[in-house]
């Protein structure tokens, strides 16, 4: 099928942009990358009457460091995050490691890492790492911006505390300091479908043991979600010598966690390939790897530092 | 909607209603039918063509996205005497087709990742991921990593 008849905007400011979205009277869509949804387009699932095109709009394009936050505008193709050095730090690390899962690079060249939270599937990469790390979603409707807590932005799948409109104007995720490891480990059937299963995860380490632990789980539930439960497991917890891995011991702290996230914390649908049962004992497994990654990266950068200041 | 495309260096103003898609329009209205459509939901790559020398698929953008940009399809790959790409040059050496349907979207990828990176030939991860980007169902994917690296050589020793 084709897409069915709807009428194009082509605002130049978020003003115009948000002017347009404003008529309630018909249903319209914010056209970003599209990759999303043009296909749902084509399948007739998505029908709207305005398609409001923000591509020509200058002050939506870049992203930055503002204080101790970055700042991603929603115009920042997925492929902007490709290189690690695109980002300081730990999270430019977690950054590229994530974004090399989500399709491939012709896709990247133009999804942007704000239309998935609009798009808010809960098999999106970016929206468990927005919900892991306390993201903020920047949003410019009639009534002026707001700032929406990624924590409890997701209300199910595709839906969000977004109202209709309201225009995303930016991402802000915060950076993350020296004593932080990070790793993204992501299930699937082939490189062309959708995550079964996926974990972010950063951990904060001082002198040895966990003050912070941060995970992110990806299609685990009917939103992306953070697996708090697991998280508070961790903290006080000694990192200790890390099993060579990837099978870990089954006391380890790093499978406990695993267990804890794939009963406690994650809510899994049934899905063809992977029903509920199976997913959480992939999420067991993948949440140990993640964490013994993440903490491998954590004691990789302190080698590091300590070797250049020797 | 009225707008302007550049296509392979050709400028065209056209008058397109804005559902219709990049690729629907480059095959019934310009007739470069070389760019094939396959699945029509971004997966296969059949599609892919280069927008300001970015690769994406056809099939996902609207063509009034494309209005002031410029766009290359595979019939824009060969020189102007008519004389075949080092890329098109390296698929028929390595045979990487067979029924030839994936053909455009494969050259196109890579045509857009050796212009972006001219030590493709040294980055196995990049070709690997150039490849695994669309579907082909016949050659089973070896034969076209060996052309693009084959023509990344080519490149990286001609321009060295």
């Amino acid at each position: 099928m084709k897409p069915a008849p709807f009428d194009y905007a082509v605002p130049r400011t978020i003003a115009e942009a948000v002017e347009a979205l404003g008529d309630t009277g018909r249903k319209a869509q914010v056209l970003a990358g599209g990759q999303s949804l043009i296909l749902e387009m084509h399948l007739q699932r998505v029908r709207p009457d305005l398609v409001v095109d923000i591509n020509h709009i200058p002050e939506l394009d870049g992203m930055r460091v503002e204080g101790d936050e970055l700042r991603v505008g929603a115009l920042v193709r997925h492929a902007a995050f490709e290189p690690a050095t695109a980002v300081p730090g730990p999270l430019g690390t977690l950054l590229s490691k994530t974004v090399v899962n989500i399709a491939h690079p012709p896709i990247r060249s133009r999804g942007t890492m704000a239309g998935s939270f609009g798009w808010a599937h809960p098999a999106s990469e970016w929206c468990a790492i927005g919900v892991a790390l306390d993201a903020t979603v920047e949003v410019t409707g009639p009534d002026g911006a707001r700032a929406l807590p990624a924590g409890d932005y997701f209300l199910g799948p595709h839906r969000t505390t977004r109202r209709p409109q309201e225009l995303i104007t930016a991402v802000r995720l915060p950076l993350l300091g020296e004593n932080t490891g990070v790793s993204f480990i992501e299930h699937r059937r082939t490189h062309f479908t959708f995550a079964q299963v996926a974990v972010a995860a950063a951990l904060t380490v001082h002198d040895g043991v966990i003050a912070d632990a941060r995970i992110g789980l990806v299609n685990s539930a009917d939103r992306p979600i953070r697996a708090r439960a697991a998280e508070d497991s961790l903290i006080g917890t000694e990192t200790g010598p890390l099993p060579a891995g990837p099978r870990l011991p089954g006391e380890h702290p790093f499978a406990r966690a695993g267990r804890i996230a794939a009963t406690q914390d994650a809510a899994p649908l049934d899905q063809p390939y992977a029903d509920a049962e199976y997913k959480r004992q992939a999420i067991a497994v993948l949440v140990g790897r993640t964490l013994l990654e993440a903490a491998a990266d954590q004691r990789a950068r302190l080698t590091a530092r300590e070797g250049y200041h020797r | 909607m009225k707008i302007t495309l550049d296509v392979n260096g050709t400028r065209h103003a056209l008058d397109v209603e804005p559902r219709r898609l990049l690729a629907d329009v480059l095959r019934d209205d310009l007739k470069l039918t070389g760019t094939h459509l396959g699945c029509q939901h971004g997966i296969c790559g059949a599609c892919t063509v280069l927008m300001d020398g970015k690769a994406i698929r056809s099939c996902l953008v609207l063509a009034v996205q494309c209005d002031g940009s410029s766009v290359r399809t595979v019939e824009g790959l060969a020189g102007p005497d008519g004389e075949p790409h080092a890329l098109q040059r390296a698929f028929s050496a390595e045979r990487a087709l067979q029924c030839g349907f994936c053909t455009p979207g494969f050259l196109m990828v890579a045509a857009g990742a050796l212009e972006a990176d001219p030590g493709l030939a040294d980055d196995p991860e990049a070709v690997e991921s150039v490849v695994g980007s669309n579907i082909c169902r016949c050659t089973g994917y070896e034969p076209i990593r060996r052309a693009i690296v084959c023509a990344a050589r080519a490149q990286r020793d001609t321009t060295a």
